[in-house]
């Protein structure tokens, strides 16, 4: 048992296909039945660590108060583009109960996003970091930054990416504004020959716009130092890679890194990395030597922490007069924001329909503005917005069923790869979720419906990685009196990692839930687990979980067998009792084995198997939406969202439905209400607050209902399981604007579509 | 960016010499070392010492004590009471996470004064525990998963406690527009609506 090898691996995180080098678990164990026949596995079982946070007792970064603990407040670039020409302290300093100040002046050039420094005194949009106060209180810091006197040389400024593509645009780096200095570009087959055998060619432009993730938890940190160790409290998705982050900032050891995250209040993509913040705080914490919280404020949570990327999309597709796709090409481009960051979103197109001609070209490009991280589907949401709008306007040319013309470009294999998929059920999802929607009695001609409120459908597809893979580890103790800690390297982002990593130890080991303690997200306990995006928590941890409780119940049947004096084969583990098959009387519990071992705790330590070869691992999915639209205000109500998904086997059906109304919700909200404003004529972001920056309420909720039509894949892991997070989102805002489109006879083709839009494109 | 300005990694051993020792943590620059305050001065030392005093009962407890006039009631309870469970996510009266009750109504602590508080009764999140017991809202809402990463959860929990003290059996759409004000970006919003509606069920 416990077999090893190293192999190397590949998988998608957020915007890029990653490679390591894994140790991974070579058992395999028999393929679990149906969930139907499960015991814990699939189950709605409320969460292990509901108590926590219903009670208020949930420890979150932004709530560690230390004794002594004082606050750090970060003074910000008040201007789109500028440089520091003058920097002065000292009245700040004067301040009673401030006691430092940091800044391009006194701290060592720390290398920050490859191409700047924690202090850059190059400022490349509103909100650069300009320095950093520590004071007794938060309020005395953020005064102190009020007169902190400097003195900017104004540098012009731009925050279009049209624009900040042009070669007399002001340049943000002397390289030029596009990120690597080219685009992402892909091709295959070929596209000339694909348009002149088709049918019909169209053309159309496609935009989204910035979105923040604004996450309820701002991010923040408490660090303190005992000596030359640093212990980190921070909110992130990653503690290891936060870890690794501040030791290399630092110049320490990761060994004297320790990172702590118990609970996080929402991550979305946006807390994936280390932030300036926790360096900044670390720096100031060993110059005074006192602990220092540093928590960002709202302003600074839609300034500088990360967005989606906003894009321009050029889409041609050709087709023939029975549907079938012969050629498609993508042009885009998209803001980075004002440091390295992704902006591609071609890879739906290349993906999802069967299409052997396809050429795509990706610009990311750099502007004035905070710079973009991953946000739940990087590219997936803008582009399905765009790929699913066109593909309906071709379906609306030969006035074929939408749902039809999806049909008909069925693709079979990964076409990028051309390799077959470990499993691949959307058929099953177009079949089940058009059903429990009523499609073929709801879908109507377009614009067809008479006013003043007009209903309409639409729906899109949805694919993405999320099989996740090695290296993922867990270490599963068994303590004497028959209950286990589980405690694994990775975090519990609101996904429910705490909950689903107990119910898979109690599958195996047959003991109850109540009996099972996790513990996740401290770098200096924990073995390594991974980063929690890409969806590929549960994909990754959730077999390294099955394979620790397989071990320890294979080492208490050879315990058992000693200890009864029989051979392994023939003792009979149930409920966590072992017994002889010939002798029923003649059992163990748990604590007995342990007892005759003279054992307090028995520790094995479980892997991720590695992901077998010659197969893509994909989710899939479609969702369909009914809205109403009130052509005298532009009001586009959601009734009704139908979303059917392939994601492998279901962990646990209550927080799968949840998470699956969180992205739908947020798609909802993404399709119609989320924008970050920038004013063209000062380069000030105009969307600081909750109540500028509009995210749905209660009052948004549709009706939603969802369809799995998926169990265990036994091709990707010993759990059979792949990641939900962002395959809930992706489909949502196409599905709703291709509703839109059906209910007015009218495409909107940029997002969010608003009652302004609506009323222009009608009456416009 | 000119060239002598590129950036670069430092090493430790130039992380360490910019800082002056090997033993980092007890490094300080001059200028703070004279400001550092001692712990037992802390207190004393501490910026706005026009305290104005406040009586107010917190969660059951009578308390007397000095706040600094401009303290919003939230940060007296996070702060100085270190009753955590009471967020703050805009600070701006925009998202209800910092909803307590104030003499049986629900209100934003992070938009109104300690001070305006005084003489008056204030429940948060923690207050509605019977010792280690979950009040019936707070386990309607783990039963029904009413939350995703919990940050929000307290607010909404407090919310919907007020709606029920109001108006113990509200329609679905009285409870869909009176949580309207807590936002959840996690948008956990139909298992908080089943939770609410679970409790009102009670």
């Amino acid at each position: 048992m416990a077999s090893r090898k190293i192999i190397k691996s590949k998988h998608f995180f957020e915007e890029d296909f990653q490679e390591t080098l894994g140790e991974v678990s070579t058992d395999s164990y028999p393929n679990w039945p149906l969930n139907e026949k499960l015991t814990y596995v699939g189950k709605a079982l409320p969460r292990i660590d509901g108590y926590d946070k219903v009670s208020g007792t949930a420890k979150y970064a932004f709530d560690i108060y230390l004794p002594h603990l004082v606050h750090a407040k970060t003074l910000r670039c008040p201007l789109p583009h500028a440089r520091i020409k003058k920097l002065d302290v000292s009245k700040a300093l004067q301040l009673k109960g401030v006691y430092d100040i940091i800044s391009h002046q006194n701290t060592p050039q720390i290398q920050w996003y490859y191409v700047s420094l924690l202090f850059d005194p190059h400022l490349r949009y509103e909100g650069d970091e300009v320095a950093c106060v520590v004071a007794e209180t938060e309020a005395l810091a953020q005064e102190a930054c009020k007169i902190i006197e400097v003195e900017y040389e104004e540098l012009p400024f731009v925050i279009d990416p049209k624009e900040a593509m042009n070669s007399d645009a002001p340049k943000l780096y002397e390289e030029g504004n596009i990120v690597r200095g080219r685009p992402s570009e892909y091709s295959r087959g070929d596209v000339e020959q694909g348009f002149k055998v088709a049918d019909f060619v169209i053309e159309d432009e496609f935009k989204t716009q910035v979105e923040v993730h604004n996450p309820t938890e701002p991010h923040c940190s408490v660090v303190n130092w005992d000596g030359d160790k640093l212990t980190v409290w921070d909110t992130t998705q990653a503690i290891f890679r936060v870890r690794e982050s501040v030791a290399e900032a630092l110049g320490i050891p990761e060994s004297h890194v320790r990172v702590i995250k118990q609970y996080m209040g929402g991550g979305f993509g946006s807390k994936l990395e280390a932030g300036k913040y926790t360096i900044m705080a670390a720096l100031l914490s060993q110059r005074i030597g006192r602990p220092v919280r540093i928590a960002m404020d709202r302003r600074e949570m839609n300034l500088a922490v990360g967005n989606r990327p906003d894009s321009v999309q050029q889409l041609k597709v050709g087709f023939k007069k029975d549907g079938t796709l012969t050629a498609m090409t993508h042009y885009s481009y998209g803001s980075a924001g004002a440091y390295p960051a992704g902006a591609a979103c071609s890879w739906p197109l290349k993906q999802i329909y069967q299409c052997p001609n396809i050429s795509t070209t990706d610009y990311s490009v750099y502007i004035n503005a905070g710079r973009g991280r991953p946000f739940r589907a990087p590219g997936h949401v803008q582009g399905c917005f765009a790929l699913e709008s066109i593909l309906d306007d071709a379906a609306e040319k030969l006035n074929m069923d939408p749902l039809d013309f999806r049909l008909k470009n069925y693709a079979e294999l990964d076409q990028v790869d051309n390799i077959p998929y470990t499993s691949k059920l959307l058929k099953e999802a177009y079949i089940k979720g058009s059903e429990a929607f009523q499609w073929k009695k709801k879908w109507k001609k377009a614009g067809s419906d008479l006013g003043p409120k007009k209903r309409g459908v639409g729906l899109a597809s949805q694919i993405w990685w999320g099989g996740g893979g090695p290296p993922a580890y867990v270490t599963l103790k068994l303590n004497s009196d028959g209950s286990v800690q589980i405690i694994a390297g990775t975090q519990d982002i609101g996904g429910g990692t705490y909950t689903f990593v107990a119910q898979v130890a109690a599958e195996v080991l047959e003991i109850p839930m109540t009996k099972i303690n996790v513990l996740l997200g401290d770098t200096a306990i924990c073995p390594y687990g991974p980063s929690s995006g890409g969806s590929l928590t549960a994909p990754s941890i959730s077999p390294a979980v099955r394979d620790a409780a397989e071990q320890m119940k294979s080492k208490l049947i050879a315990a058992s067998a000693a200890i009864l004096g029989i051979p392994e084969n023939q003792v009979e583990y149930k409920q966590g009792i072992s017994s002889d098959r010939k002798n029923q009387d003649n059992k163990l519990d748990i604590p007995e084995i342990l007892d005759k071992m003279d054992e307090k705790i028995l520790i094995v330590s479980g892997a991720r198997e590695a992901n077998k070869e010659g197969y893509t691992i994909n989710s899939f999915g479609v969702q369909f939406a009914e809205v109403e639209v009130d052509t005298l205000t532009g009001k586009v109500k959601v009734l009704k969202i139908v979303a059917a998904h392939d994601i492998g086997r279901v962990l646990n059906r209550k927080l799968l439905e949840n998470q699956f109304h969180g992205g739908i919700i947020q798609g909802l909200s993404f399709a119609l209400t989320e924008e970050r404003i920038i004013d063209r004529n000062t380069g000030k972001v105009l969307t600081t607050n909750m109540h500028d920056y509009k995210i749905p309420t209660t009052m948004d909720t549709p009706d939603i209902d969802i369809v799995i039509v998926s169990e265990g894949d036994a091709l990707i892991s010993n759990t059979g399981v792949k990641g939900i997070g962002e395959p809930a989102m992706i489909p949502t805002a196409g599905a709703i604007a291709n509703a839109v489109h059906n209910a007015l006879g009218v495409r909107i083709k940029s997002l969010p579509i608003t009652p302004d839009k609506i009323l222009s494109a009608l009456y416009g | 960016m000119s060239k002598e300005k590129k950036p670069h990694s430092i090493s430790r051993r130039k992380f360490l010499k910019n800082f002056g020792s090997g033993v980092v943590g007890t490094t300080v620059a001059i200028h703070s070392l004279q400001k550092i305050p001692h712990a037992q001065e802390t207190l004393e030392s501490a910026p706005h010492t026009d305290r104005s005093p406040l009586t107010i009962t917190v969660n059951g407890k009578n308390i007397t004590t000095l706040v600094e006039p401009q303290t919003s009631l939230v940060d007296f309870l996070r702060d100085q009471l270190k009753l955590t469970g009471t967020k703050i996510v805009c600070n701006h009266g925009e998202c209800g996470s910092c909803t307590v009750l104030l003499d049986g109504e629900a209100v934003y602590a992070c938009h109104m004064l300690a001070l305006d508080a005084a003489n008056k009764s204030v429940v948060t999140i923690e207050g509605l525990l019977e010792a280690e017991e979950l009040h019936p809202v707070q386990k309607a809402f783990l039963e029904h998963d009413g939350y995703q990463c919990g940050f929000c959860t307290p607010g909404q929990i407090m919310a919907a406690h007020a709606i029920l003290l109001q108006n113990p059996k509200p329609t679905r759409e009285e409870i869909i527009s009176g949580m309207s004000g807590n936002l959840c970006r996690c948008a956990a919003y139909p298992k908080i609506i089943e939770s609410v509606v679970a409790a009102a069920e009670k």
